[in-house]
């Protein structure tokens, strides 16, 4: 049959086209089409700033706007635009603060676009929909049927959970944050940049399907940043999940409730009323598009700036409601918040090396005031593309264990599910690390640590270059001014960071003061600190660097040039490091030729059939790579090897965290080894899930907790894999 | 829109002549008829010995079905939509009571739905090109037997191609635009069960294909020959198979030829007082055999139930023999129902001859009502309350806003200007006095039935709990319109074909707590999938609840676009409306409520498992083992 070929279309009448920029419904919701014509930049008070500024910029920033609200026309659905590299312009949001009123700016006319099928209602009667929920009062009938209580009682019980928990988002406690945070942020940091245009993006989301938020957590600065910048947009505030030690906190808990957190216990696993209310409040928020979810994947705060892997609980709470069909598909929009300098940097370095976190508590946060007369530079926020949880899961998610139990019913997971949550969890936050902005600072870390003690300025800046090249290869996003040369750059860096490194007599050395007196543990100590301190900077390319670093490991690892034993000792590595780097799940082929790629292109390979050999010109990089990361090849040995010797009987991780370190510590003040790296309590508990992970270690629940029995044997049989003293066995992927 | 075998709804009606008479029949929904012309009485006598190719007609529809019927579109040939010389829409003919008038607001609505314009039409040819249609094959010998048998066939191009095709979108756009790759080479008119006892004797012995045909009105593709069929496809219309052979009223049951069509069966037991209650939409041109073959379902299966309730015996004629019950009861236990390996079938068995159903006398009462609800979510939460309480009308369907839309577009020129005045007196009060807004409001209309102190009494229940969610009754004129939708939508499907617009409608059972999410995400997959797809307007994308159990309910969904733009729009509607069944099954809905048929073949296995498809093969394979019914549908 020949179907007629149409005639050329005349332009449709206006207003039966797609609008653009919409999503589902089209052009029947009139409250909708009132929405989409609304200009997404920031409020009136930014535009008066404009004014009194005059000027080029902003006439470039209102045609950098217009041109993103064109490509929202363009559907959502294709999301071809998260691999490509192409990446949105920053705009300074601190700039406006700077130039006009706080308080203005406080009292702002604040009325976001909201999503398009809720009707506003407020926290209250969101609690009592929780409460009166199916999913509730089952488990709560469940509950009251075997522990023979009466439902009342038990009801009770949520009643408080859900007080605990629940936010009472106030337009008021905003305003406060609004103003004092703006205070704050002039005081601390030079520039908060953002990307308008994921801005814009995430503004067309939040009108067409439920937004979860997932920030990257390398501070307490994220999810106060988040928030402060949706409401300089005039975006809606997302309700966050916040861990229930800031509580802790006077008056300042109860703020940020009243800004839109909400607790979570650290554990609940075994408490069934609590997951079903937690699960419960979350999922009604969600379906209702009350507002963005907002939560961190990390689930804490990085303490070394490397992402990491990712917490699966809440992630498949707030995709079951699509699972089950209850709304047409979530957003998730992965956020990259970075930091030139972190706030809380040497705590961290502190709590690393076993030195406790010190409660959360407002004393504490008084206490620290005096940081706001240091300079911590530059924030760069980058809001990735939302990605439509409906796209990822098309053609994955068998839908039958949805439809043959009614949806209100508790339902573990099925497998597939599961290891679809895990794969989104790291989908996610390789996202993050895509767009994450790199200082120059982190390139001069990343050489200082190899170079230690002194590296020479005119030699560091000359590698600076070549880093940021080599970076940029990678994929790296580094934001680095074209005008702006190479001296300029380290010297600023230099300067942020006086307290990590300083330009001393032509050369940069590290700033551990106080090494040369004090005893020799003492010096061991401060010295780790300061390392500790740095490598926190050079963590933040690991990520980026990780597939082709393997790759250049496995090549000085194997005595051969042979594809395959490279390919399994770069396996064997990966799976070593599987909680220390983040690699998606299941793709370790695919992994090793993205490395194989990439030091192809950077002329520090060559590859043939069968073989793999580094190009003469191609050594520096070879050596610079695997140097990079030694430091943890050489960790994971020390503690593998404590864990070999040392550890005869069953332990639990509050006696192998001291154990390690004790063991570790001597072999630095005996000077055997250098690795200071290996005090730190993170590559530690790391280490020990990869022994668990390979079978070396095996994990018993307790009542107490876990219990860890190794497997003397096969932590050697690891060892000597290290040593390359046994080749790597491994049944060879059939495509080398 | 619309579709087919689907829905079209009404009721009998007389001889063109009688066209007055049909009207009233039509609103009323039947009572009592004038006598079919050259019908006798009632007898039980065996077989009528007609022979020759063209006895005189005796039911509505003739042997020749292209005399009274669209060999290219939907329903009788003097019924369509059209614009008239002032750009006006109007329905022509007299058989409805929508003929003759003028829907002023139609021509609007229709440019703003779908951006079509009067400006661009395209048409379809006028008439069959005998010369494209595939040569009619058929053996010698066969031809002989069939010849010996006397019984009436024809090899005439016009009468085949009637008989390669449904009512499914893609069909009527091959009529209108191509031609089939293959359709029947012979055409058989039985006129009784013996007739039918020789010719599946024939087909086994010189090994040939047949596929029964009743009305035509599928939807599903069920009657589309498979094109890799290397044998003779003998088309088996049972239309001349349409006698009542007796009523029993002691038993309410009356044993039937399974050619009849719905307005006739319907006519002919009114005669005696008696109704079947069964009406699908299509009930002027679908036929009992049909609806036993494809678990058909009724728009009054509230009261009377859907066929696989109605039935009581049944009669087929399979390669393997014939196939029936040995006494005519209510219910027994003697192994799984054979009757449920017949209905739903689809032609793959045999063919059904005689079916004993249950009958009714006719309703002393009826009346129509309507109720209109804030919204849509509402509406569903009180007909899941009226499902709950067991007491839903013998019909009650809700209309989401876009189809009230539609319906209040095809309203009527009004007579006179004291109505013109109460309906916006009407609307005043719904719209500012409650405060209901237009583009949210949703309408849910009622069909009542029984004795008239019953109704009342049932009506006042019904609207009691409307009140409950937040409804205002809202006349039975509306409730009546809504009724008469059923059937033009599918006259609707033509008119749209003329101007860039194709449309379908599609059906699922749901279980009661996914209602809303399916509708609403079903609708969103299909705005969606049409914008990837490249329409250039947004479709019409809305649904209906049709049916309410205790369980859960039928949900009809109705999409049309504007196809200008698109190079293959058959194909392009095709991706979309498999997107769309997809969606319905991640939401929990069924693969269909009563259309089954070759269209929906893919999501079988994922339907029924594994094993449970493979029951059905082995039954199949028992049953005709050399695929004599080959039309395969379902397997």
């Amino acid at each position: 049959m020949a179907p007629p070929m149409a005639r050329c279309p005349r332009p449709p009448p206006p207003h039966r086209a797609w609008q653009p920029g919409r999503g589902g419904s089209g052009p029947w919701a009139p409250r909708e089409a009132a929405a989409g014509g609304r200009a997404p930049r920031r409020g009136r008070a930014g535009d008066r700033g404009a004014g009194r500024r005059g000027g080029a910029r902003r006439t470039m920033a209102t045609a950098a706007a217009a041109p993103g609200r064109a490509r929202r026309g363009a559907p959502m659905y294709s999301q071809k635009e998260l691999t490509s590299k192409k990446r949105d312009e920053f705009e300074d949001i601190l700039e406006e603060r700077r130039l006009s009123s706080d308080l203005r700016y406080a009292m702002k006319c604040y009325t976001p676009v909201i999503y398009k099928g809720l009707s506003p209602c407020k926290p209250n009667a969101i609690k009592s929909a929780v409460l009166q929920s199916e999913q509730v009062q089952y488990v709560i009938k469940q509950l009251a049927k075997e522990m023979g209580e009466s439902p009342d009682i038990i009801q009770e019980e949520a009643t408080e959970i859900l007080d605990e928990m629940g936010h009472r988002m106030q337009l008021g406690a905003v305003r406060f944050f609004a103003f004092t945070l703006s205070k704050i942020f002039k005081q601390l940091f030079q520039r908060v940049c953002v990307n308008e245009e994921g801005m814009q993006r995430l503004q067309h989301a939040i009108q067409e399907h439920p937004v979860v938020l997932l920030p990257s957590h390398r501070s307490y600065v994220d999810f106060l940043m988040l928030s402060y910048l949706l409401y300089t947009y005039d975006l809606a505030l997302p309700v966050i999940a916040a861990g229930i030690d800031f509580l802790g906190m006077k008056i300042v808990g109860e703020l940020l409730r009243r800004a839109g957190a909400f607790f979570m216990r650290r554990s609940f696993g075994g408490n069934r009323l609590y997951w079903a209310v937690f699960a419960e409040y979350v999922k009604t928020m969600l379906r209702s598009g009350y507002a963005p979810i907002e939560f961190f994947l990390e689930g804490t705060r990085s303490r070394t700036a490397k992402t990491l892997t990712p917490k699966f609980g809440l992630l498949s709470i707030v995709m079951e409601p699509f699972f089950k069909r209850e709304v047409f598909d979530t957003y998730l929009v992965p956020i990259s918040i970075s930091y030139e300098r972190i706030l809380e940097e040497s705590l961290y370095a502190y709590e690393l090396l076993g030195v406790p976190k010190p409660k959360e508590s407002t004393s504490g946060l008084l206490k620290a005031r005096r940081i706001l007369s240091d300079n911590f530079g530059t924030i760069h926020i980058y809001v990735g593309q939302p990605v439509s949880l409906r796209t990822l899961a098309s053609g994955r998610i068998n839908r039958c264990p949805y439809n043959l139990v009614p949806r209100h019913l508790p339902q573990k997971p099925s497998e597939d599910i599961q290891e679809f949550v895990s794969d989104i969890a790291y989908k996610m936050e390789l996202l993050q690390i895509e767009n994450m902005v790199l200082s120059p600072w982190v390139l001069v870390a990343a050489l200082l640590l190899q170079n230690l003690p002194a590296m020479e300025f005119e030699l560091l800046l000359e590698k600076t270059l070549w880093l940021k090249g080599l970076t940029r290869t990678f994929g790296g996003f580094i934001e680095w001014p074209d005008n702006l040369c190479a001296k300029k750059a380290v010297l600023s860096g230099l300067t942020l960071h006086s307290n990590i490194a300083q330009l001393v007599d032509g050369h940069v050395v590290l700033n551990d003061k106080g090494v040369e007196d004090g005893a020799i543990g003492e010096i061991v100590f401060k010295r780790a600190l300061a390392i500790l301190m740095c490598a926190t900077y050079r963590n933040q390319l690991l990520n980026v660097f990780v597939r082709p670093s393997l790759v250049a490991l496995a090549l000085q690892m194997t005595p051969s040039f042979r594809k395959e034993e490279v390919y399994s000792c770069f396996s064997f590595l990966r799976d070593v490091f599987s909680d220390e780097f983040i690699f998606f799940p299941g793709i370790s082929l695919k992994d090793f030729e993205e490395g194989c790629f990439l030091l192809t292109k950077c002329d520090a390979i060559q590859t043939s059939q069968q073989e793999i050999y580094p190009t003469d010109k191609g050594s520096v990089t070879v050596s610079f790579l695997s140097a990079m990361f030694r430091p943890f090849v050489e960790g994971y040995q020390l503690i593998f090897r404590y864990l070999s010797k040392e550890m005869k009987e069953a332990f639990t991780e509050k006696q192998f965290i001291p154990g390690v370190r004790n063991f570790v510590f001597q072999l630095l003040e005996k000077g055997v080894t250098q690795c200071y790296e290996a005090l730190s309590s993170d590559m530690q508990k790391n280490a020990l899930a990869a022994l668990v992970q390979l079978g070396a270690v095996k994990k018993k629940k307790m009542s107490n907790g876990f219990t860890y029995n190794v497997n003397q044997e096969a932590v050697s049989k690891i060892l000597d894999m290290f040593d390359a003293r046994i080749p790597v066995q491994k049944p060879v992927a059939a495509r080398l | 829109m619309a579709a087919a075998a689907g829905e079209a709804a009404g009721g009998g009606g007389g001889s063109p002549s009688s066209a007055r008479r049909r009207l009233r029949i039509i609103s009323g929904h039947l009572r009592g008829g004038p006598r079919a012309p050259g019908r006798g009485a009632l007898s039980p006598s065996p077989c009528k010995a007609q022979g020759g190719s063209a006895g005189p007609a005796s039911g509505s529809i003739p042997k020749k079905r292209q005399e009274l019927l669209k060999w290219n579109g939907w329903g009788y040939n003097d019924s369509k939509f059209i614009f008239n010389k002032k750009g006006q829409a109007e329905f022509t003919g007299k058989r409805y009571r929508l003929g003759g008038m003028i829907l002023p607001t139609f021509k609007e609505w229709i440019e703003k739905t779908f951006g079509a314009s009067l400006e661009h039409k395209t048409t379809s040819r006028a008439s069959l090109n005998v010369n494209d249609v595939p040569p009619s094959i058929v053996n010698e010998e066969f031809l002989q037997d069939l010849i010996a048998t006397k019984i009436s066939y024809s090899q005439d191009a016009e009468d085949r191609v009637f008989r390669a095709h449904g009512h499914c979108l893609h069909e009527i756009f091959v009529l209108r635009e191509g031609m089939f790759k293959r359709i029947p080479d012979i055409v058989v008119w039985p006129v009784c069960h013996e007739d039918v006892v020789k010719i599946v004797e024939l087909a086994c012995k010189h090994n040939l294909c047949i596929i029964p045909f009743g009305g035509g009105t599928s939807v599903s593709s069920a009657l589309e020959c498979p094109e890799e069929e290397k044998r003779t496809i003998i088309s088996l219309d049972t239309s001349q198979m349409n006698r009542i052979l007796w009523i029993d009223e002691k038993n309410l049951t009356a044993c039937v030829e399974a050619g009849i069509v719905g307005q006739d069966l319907e006519k002919q037991l009114a005669e005696s007082g008696f109704c079947t209650g069964h009406e699908p939409d299509s009930m002027e041109f679908s036929s009992l055999g049909g609806w036993v073959a494809t678990r058909a379902s009724g728009m009054k299966k509230n009261i009377y139930g859907n066929i696989e309730d109605l039935v009581i015996h049944i009669k087929m004629v399979t390669p393997r023999g014939i196939v029936e019950k040995n006494c005519q009861v209510p219910r027994m236990s003697t192994g799984p129902d054979i009757h449920h390996f017949i209905m739903g079938s689809e032609g793959t068995l045999g063919v059904v001859t005689e079916v004993t159903i249950k009958i009714r006398p006719v309703p002393e009462y009826q009346k129509y009502g309507s109720v209109v609800f804030p919204n849509f979510e509402r509406g569903v939460a009180c007909l899941r309350e009226v499902a709950k309480q067991r007491c839903a009308p013998a019909s009650i369907r809700l209309v989401d806003n876009a189809q009230f839309q539609f319906g209040h577009a095809l309203k009527p020129q009004v007579a006179s200007i004291f109505t013109s005045f109460l309906d916006g007196l009407k609307k005043f009060y719904i719209t500012k006095f409650k405060g209901f807004d237009p583009n949210i409001l949703c309408v849910a209309t009622l069909l009542f039935e029984g004795d008239r102190e019953k109704v009342l009494q049932h009506e006042k229940q019904v609207y009691d709990i409307a009140t409950k969610f937040g409804g205002l009754a809202a006349g039975e004129d509306n409730g009546q319109r809504g009724y008469m939708l059923t059937f033009v939508i599918a006259y609707l499907r033509d008119l749209g074909l003329d101007y860039y617009v194709i449309g379908e409608s599609f059906e699922t059972s749901v279980p009661w707590d996914r209602v809303l999410d399916l509708c609403r995400n079903v609708k969103e997959r299909i705005v969606r999938e049409c914008k990837e797809k490249g329409v250039q307007f947004a479709p019409l994308s809305t649904c209906r609840v049709t049916q309410t159990y205790d369980a859960g309910a039928c949900v009809y969904f109705y999409f049309a676009f504007n196809y200008r733009g698109i190079s293959d729009p058959i194909h392009v509607y095709e991706q979309i409306e498999r997107a769309a069944r997809e969606e319905i099954l991640a939401n929990g809905g069924s693969l269909s409520h009563h259309h089954g048929g070759k269209l929906r073949k893919r999501w079988m296995k994922e339907s029924i498992s594994d094993v449970g498809l493979g029951m059905l093969r082995s039954v199949k394979e028992y049953v005709d083992p050399n695929n004599i019914f080959g039309n395969k549908n379902l397997l």
